[in-house]
């Protein structure tokens, strides 16, 4: 294997992706990006020299709306998904901004 | 000697665009619904959606890439920036970092009689994310997501500005760009323009930048000039005490007139930016560009070059009036209906700026027309209405934006050109000021304004203040 990926990564992937890990989830964690990154190697092997990046599959583009009003008041679907709620709001712990 | 330092200012500008709805879904964007009434599962991340571009927000983009001088992007794409916070419900906001629409321009600003380009780094479209407010009784934060997919271009400026001066005269000169191509109103105390400061002081006549931070929640231009001011001696105090400044985002907080680190800035790689597969590519050919530019209205600056060859107004008063394009439109109109373009100006520096002023309110809020000014105007100058009528008339134009024609005759304004009617009240006025009279032909001018100002007044001030002193004259001689 040709990429070591440090318990720093881990850690600090994991406070971006905001888990908790155990220390075998970690262990695995580590693994399995380990095999990622040595799959993506494989894929480094090829000649991609004058290759445009492909962000999309299909040969579409330009694939617009109209600038109508077409949605009325959502609110009741929007808020069935709330676990908490209060003024027509999504209630959550504190946050600061 | 004290070192000296030289402030650096980058600019992040967002801008809400005026389009009717939302970035991705056909959402209202109308400001100040019920939480949570202008949302589907396309604004609120529910998997399965599917985002669709709304065309408006590509060609408002445009339009102001363009006005800014900078290069089209031909094939451009978005990107899916990844972060966790209640106000994105997605976990990653729809953005450009790739291939943003627009890149490589610059506005022109002027301080202080000197001209200086401001480059632009880049612009490019994304969503807005949900507004978040904090409920005091429970001590919890309460989400709104109606501003989710709420289209924003952001305008990355260069590091080429030095003082709080020069960024108020950028954030006024792209304010005035966009309102003037109907692509935002650009309110900075409703959040429709928001600019973060990015800023680093460095030691005058070094090559390198300092450290930067940047700082956020500043929400008028009067915070932008102060919050530059902390910062920059902030660090200077830093690095006079031999301390390092950290690169991190701050919060600015008007009241208190300082800052405070929000957080420790996250690098790009941190938020994982890839192509979002959801939205395929953006072609802009060169007819769709063309067309754009021949759509774009003229602006301010080609206006004042006009303005100068056309009419006779001093250019403190183009500037003026064309900072607004409403109010230059106005006087376009006007000058057009009653051909008489330096009373218009008139109207519009002297009567229109005071009542502004006096009612605390922006020139976009003008709400009469250029028929009624004109109107007003030709009454004026015909001698139908003697002058401090027409200020009171076009206080009743300016607040109801009342027909002059129509309001003189209602409420009788109009000057009294009667002769026998002028001659009965000074006939009065002189028999019930005897002392007046008699001073006067004792060689007191003053007594005669006196009387003026008795027979303007015993007419309701309709008459023709010029004609009762030729008449008073004319007797008393």
């Amino acid at each position: 294997m040709a990429n070591k990926i440090s318990d720093e990564v881990i850690e600090y992937v994991s406070i971006l992706a905001k888990l908790e890990l155990t220390e075998q989830e970690k262990k695995d964690a580590k693994a399995d990006m380990e095999k990622m990154l040595d799959y993506i190697d494989t894929l480094n092997e090829l000649d991609t020299d004058g290759i445009e990046p492909v962000s999309h599959v299909f040969p579409v583009h330009n694939v617009f709306r109209d600038d109508i009003v077409l949605n009325g008041d959502g609110s009741g679907d929007t808020l069935a998904n709330a676990p908490l709620e209060k003024d027509n709001s999504f209630k959550v712990p504190k946050t600061i901004g | 000697m004290a070192k000296q330092y030289e402030t650096v200012i980058g600019l992040e500008v967002h801008v809400e665009l005026a389009t009717k709805t939302k970035i991705f879904c056909s959402c209202s964007t109308q400001f100040g619904g019920a939480p949570n009434t202008h949302t589907c599962p396309v604004c609120t991340g529910m998997p399965g959606s599917l985002p669709v571009l709304n065309r408006q927000v590509v060609e408002y983009a445009m339009a102001i890439g363009l006005a800014a001088n900078c290069e089209i992007t031909r094939v451009c794409k978005f990107d899916r920036k990844n972060y966790f916070y209640p106000d994105n419900p997605q976990n990653y906001q729809i953005s450009q970092l790739y291939l943003p629409i627009a890149r490589n321009g610059y506005v022109e600003i002027g301080t202080g009689g000197t001209r200086k380009r401001v480059r632009i780094h880049e612009m490019h479209m994304e969503e807005d994310a949900g507004k978040l407010v904090h409920d005091e009784w429970d001590d919890t934060s309460l989400v709104d997501y109606n501003r989710s997919g709420v289209p924003l271009v952001e305008i990355v400026s260069e590091p080429d500005m030095r003082s709080a001066d020069e960024v108020i005269a950028y954030l006024e000169k792209l304010r005035m760009i966009i309102q003037y191509l109907g692509a935002s109103d650009c309110k900075l105390q409703e959040g429709s323009m928001r600019a973060d400061v990015n800023l680093s002081v460095r030691e005058t006549g070094a090559k390198e930048f300092g450290t930067r931070t940047e700082m956020k929640n500043l929400n008028s231009f009067k915070a932008i000039a102060r919050a530059i001011e902390g910062e920059r001696n902030r660090q200077i105090e830093l690095l006079s005490e031999g301390k390092k400044v950290i690169q991190e985002t701050r919060r600015w907080d008007d009241n208190k007139e300082a800052s405070y680190a929000m957080r420790s800035k996250e690098d790009a790689q941190d938020y994982r930016y890839f192509p979002d597969p959801d939205l395929v590519p953006i072609i802009i050919s060169d007819e769709w560009i063309e067309r754009v530019k021949r759509n774009q209205p003229e602006l301010r600056d080609e206006k004042l070059k006009r303005y100068k060859k056309e009419f006779d107004i001093p250019q403190y008063d183009a500037e003026i009036i064309t900072a607004s394009r409403h109010m230059a439109e106005l006087f376009e109109r006007a000058s057009a209906l009653c051909g008489k373009p330096k009373k218009v100006s008139n109207w519009l520096m002297v009567e229109t700026m005071r009542l502004l002023k006096e009612k605390n309110m922006e020139p976009e809020e003008l709400a009469f027309s250029p028929e009624n000014l004109a109107g007003l105007i030709e009454l004026a100058e015909n001698g139908t209405i003697n002058s401090s009528v027409a200020k009171e008339v076009f206080e009743k134009i300016f607040t109801d934006n009342v027909n002059p024609v129509e309001y003189t005759e209602k409420h009788g304004l109009k000057t009294v050109n009667d002769e026998k009617e002028l001659l009965k009240v000074l006939e009065k006025v002189i028999a019930e000021n005897p002392q007046a009279v008699v001073d006067y032909r004792g060689g007191k001018e003053k007594a005669l304004g006196a009387l003026v100002g008795q027979t303007m007044k015993a007419m309701k001030g309709k008459a023709n203040p010029g004609m009762v002193n030729k008449k008073l004259r004319e007797i008393l001689q």
